[in-house]
């Protein structure tokens, strides 16, 4: 019966397209094309609590809110060797309807860094970019340096017991402090942290001398006035941080961002593909989603399909050319 | 004055009938979660994360907060009862706790587990509630260096851990050391130890796999070579004269309680820190001080009241860190971080100022959701109980599956569905050659804590040593004074064996 009724109503959706011609398409085949027919696994990169899994949740929050999904979204973090555990487990699944994962940069940086776990992300399913994370250079409010010359010049001063927190070695903020270390002459030493989290702690308590935060991670201790931004690594000043500058503006071409993406496993059908890309499509177009975009400084509008394979590749370019710079790869 | 009417304000948000109902679903919740092996409150707030929307976010974190307590308290049942450790927080229980299930005092452990959790939990929320942002503070000063020494101290209460043995205790804890190396080292950004080039290795190894191998599957080897089958549990009665007997007895262990309670508050308050590693601590002092020690890890109260008045102490401090800084003290609060979030609410030093009804509200519910968890767990001790009248024969197999399903449910691997069955026959065989194994559970747990800690510190210091004595945080040598008292618990066994060695002699 449960099979008959959804033929039926694969009937009347294929009649309703026809009738309603090709703007209402893509749309309706992704509601009532093909369905999940189990609890999809929503796999996290990353480990519980950080950046990615918060907003793992906030989607998964918001697609069961707004009964986006006949079947649950199962959030599971495997976040085992920056990401590799979870990219050999995607890849394991091959072929597989039910399997999604959202991702951070080392989807580009973990399969270049460790060519032996035989990862092509131009193979796994472009599903969405949700959003790009931004980062800003930061230091205590306690300290006399206002703007990036001070830091310069302070960081001279200090020389290699210049302390720059940041996680893991080989991720985003290893890869900031690089350009601040090569552009300015500088020679900070990098102490690695577990999450970002941690790595914003670490300053508004005084063990470090400055960070690479995103914005999410400092944002309540700069507005309890424990710390302060010096600059964005980003395009244009970010609307929360109106009097920061940019970068860019201070004659250095820093840009940089962190994708935040939902791809499938790879080999995954046509009709599962435009079922996620519907679901994800209307998750960025909520009201929630929008907020929490709003408040946390990120950046970017929703890619699928061809276009984000396009940034993909792009975007791998830009971390190789930084990865061989800073010598983590040949 | 003014925390007084800021709490009794926040009972008048407690006691909405709406909260009061979240409260004592929360509680029953988290009793079943915690008292499941392998589902911690961990799994347990993440899985009903996505439920609270249906409620307005105080009522929402309510419930969460009252789930996380509600398993600390389930967490004891199943180690008490199973010898398995029903989550993380509980494994230091298992112990004492089934050596004492085993001689027929389930009833009396269940009471002090359920008293104790209770007594942790109240104190823990009343220095909560006194010395919130001070102490906040202290957290955020906290550095690397000082997590280090606070690491070694942990490891120097466990020297005397194994018995007499000190060399097979040292063992030990060099093989949770190494265990605890495995997967991604974020100091080099390189993957270590990755065995047979497994992927399952890259996340490393979860320690409850290692604990539910080494007490569940290892128990069940050993029950069955020392009995040939033949084994009937000592049956435990239960009747309310009994349990108000073990409640009186309990008056000799409230020095126990009260220490556990305040090591595991502060523990808990640490970053990075959490329940589990604050309860192995107090277990650890517990034995410590006690005056025989002998007795522990062959049935002692007091080897079950400290770790519990202490995970449940934890749990409330490490919601101080997450309230105030933003920082989660443990896995679970960074899932009710994310919730808050969702929430609208911003976490962080304002949360006070701007969301005085939420923080109060919480913190009085805390109170409640205390007494209540107390009430569920002792009404349900009869049923609990009954499941030790089982026959071993049936026990054993509901033990094993258990144990299977523990070791799955964290990470949804087979891969540590495997290593658990290798680690419960290894557990065996050093059990059979009279291997300490709570040591190696305790490195497993310590190890990923201490290591970073000690290579940031060197990395700042440029290699030096001399940092976990000279830093200083505005001008106390915080960490200098616990690696004294470190190195103090070190020498107390040498001490100890050394006069026993010379009193026959003189």
């Amino acid at each position: 019966m449960n099979i008959l009724g959804r033929t039926a109503l694969l009937g009347l959706g294929a009649g309703l397209m026809l009738g309603l011609g090709a703007a209402a398409v893509s749309h309706d085949a992704a509601a009532q094309g093909w369905e999940p027919k189990k609890p999809v696994e929503f796999i996290i990169m990353a480990g519980i609590g950080g950046g990615a899994d918060k907003m793992a949740r906030l989607m998964q929050t918001i697609i069961a809110k707004n009964k986006l999904s006949s079947k649950p979204f199962t959030p599971i973090n495997k976040p085992g060797g920056s990401g590799a555990e979870s990219l050999v487990y995607l890849k394991e699944k091959t072929g597989d309807n039910h399997v999604i994962m959202v991702t951070l940069n080392s989807f580009y940086t973990t399969p270049l860094r460790q060519p032996d776990l035989g990862i092509d992300i131009m193979t796994f399913t472009p599903i969405g970019r949700m959003a790009e994370d931004t980062f800003l250079l930061w230091v205590h409010a306690d300290s006399t340096i206002m703007n990036v010359n001070d830091f310069v010049k302070a960081v001279k001063a200090k020389g290699s017991d210049w302390v720059m927190a940041g996680t893991g070695k080989g991720q985003e903020d290893q890869l900031l402090t690089s350009f601040l270390n090569s552009g300015y002459g500088l020679d900070m030493k990098y102490v690695p942290y577990k999450g970002g989290g941690r790595v914003a702690k670490e300053l508004a308590g005084k063990n470090a001398d400055s960070t690479v935060n995103n914005p999410s991670e400092q944002l309540g201790f700069w507005e309890a006035g424990k710390t302060r931004p010096l600059a964005a690594f980003t395009a244009q000043r970010l609307e929360v941080f109106k009097d920061v500058p940019t970068f860019r503006e201070l004659g250095k071409d820093y840009v940089y961002y962190m994708q935040r993406s939902v791809v499938g496993a790879p080999g995954m059908s046509k009709e599962a593909e435009a079922f996620y890309r519907g679901v994800f499509a209307r998750v960025y177009a909520t009201d929630e989603w929008q907020a929490y975009m709003a408040k946390k400084s990120l950046l970017g509008g929703f890619l699928t399909g061809a276009a984000l394979k396009r940034y993909w590749t792009g975007e791998r370019a830009v971390h190789e050319t930084i990865l061989r710079d800073i010598g983590e790869i040949k | 004055m003014e925390i007084l009417n800021l709490l009794l304000d926040g009972f008048a948000i407690a006691f909405e009938p709406l909260n009061l109902v979240v409260i004592v679903l929360g509680c029953a919740v988290g009793l079943f979660v915690g008292a499941m092996p392998g589902l911690g409150s961990v799994n347990g707030v993440a899985i009903m994360l996505p439920m609270t929307f249906l409620v307005p976010p105080t009522s929402a974190i309510i419930f969460l907060a009252a789930l996380y307590y509600g398993a600390m308290y389930g967490g004891a049942i199943s180690s008490i009862m199973l010898g398995i450790p029903g989550a993380s927080t509980a494994v230091a229980t298992v112990f004492d706790g089934r050596p004492l299930a085993m001689k027929g005092m389930a009833d009396k452990a269940l009471v002090a587990a359920a008293t104790a959790s209770f007594v942790g939990g109240t104190i823990s929320v009343v220095l909560f509630t006194l010395f919130a942002p001070p102490l906040a503070e202290v957290a955020l000063r906290f550095g690397s260096p000082e997590i280090f020494a606070l690491m070694i101290m942990a490891f120097a209460t466990f020297i005397g851990l194994g018995g007499d043995d000190i060399a097979k205790t040292i063992f030990s804890i060099c093989i949770g050391l190494v265990m605890s190396a495995v997967g991604l080292d974020i100091i080099s950004g390189q993957p270590r130890l990755i065995f047979l080039d497994l992927p399952g290795f890259f996340h490393g190894i979860n320690f409850l796999v290692l604990a539910i191998g080494i007490y569940g599957i290892g128990e069940i080897l050993w029950t069955l070579e020392t009995t040939k089958g033949e084994v009937t549990m000592s049956k435990a009665t239960v009747s309310f004269r009994r349990v108000i007997v073990a409640l009186k007895d309990l008056r000799h262990n409230v020095k126990t309680m009260v220490m556990g309670s305040f090591l595991g508050y502060f523990v808990g308050i640490l970053p990075a820190a959490g329940a589990t590693p604050g309860s192995l601590m107090a277990y650890g002092m517990a034995k410590m001080i006690a005056k025989e020690p002998e007795t522990y890890g062959k049935g002692n109260i007091d080897g079950v009241v400290a770790p519990e008045a202490a995970n449940n102490a934890a749990s409330t401090g490490a919601m101080l860190p997450m309230l105030t800084l933003g920082i989660p003290g443990s896995p679970t609060t960074a899932i009710l971080l994310g919730g808050m979030v969702i929430w609208g609410l911003e976490p962080g030093p304002l949360l006070f100022v701007e969301h005085k009804d939420f923080v109060w509200g919480l913190i009085a519910s805390l109170y409640a959701a205390n007494v209540f968890a107390l009430l569920i767990n002792l009404a349900f001790i009869p049923l609990f109980l009954w499941v030790l009248k089982m026959p071993f024969t049936i026990l054993a197999p509901i033990i094993f599956v258990l144990c299977v399903v523990g070791g799955y449910a964290p990470t949804q691997s087979l891969h540590d569905v495997w290593l658990m069955l290798i680690f419960g026959v290894v557990g065996y065989l050093m059990r059979k050659l009279d291997y300490p194994m709570a040591p190696a559970v305790l490195a497993i747990v310590l190890g990923p804590l201490a290591e970073p800690a000690m290579r940031q510190s060197l990395i700042i210091s440029n290699g030096s040593f001399a940092i976990f004595f000279t830093r200083t945080i505005d001008g106390v040598p915080v960490s200098g004074m616990i690696m004294g008292i470190a190195i103090a618990l070190f020498l107390l066994p040498v001490v100890k064996t050394l006069r026993r060695k010379s009193r026959p002699a003189s």
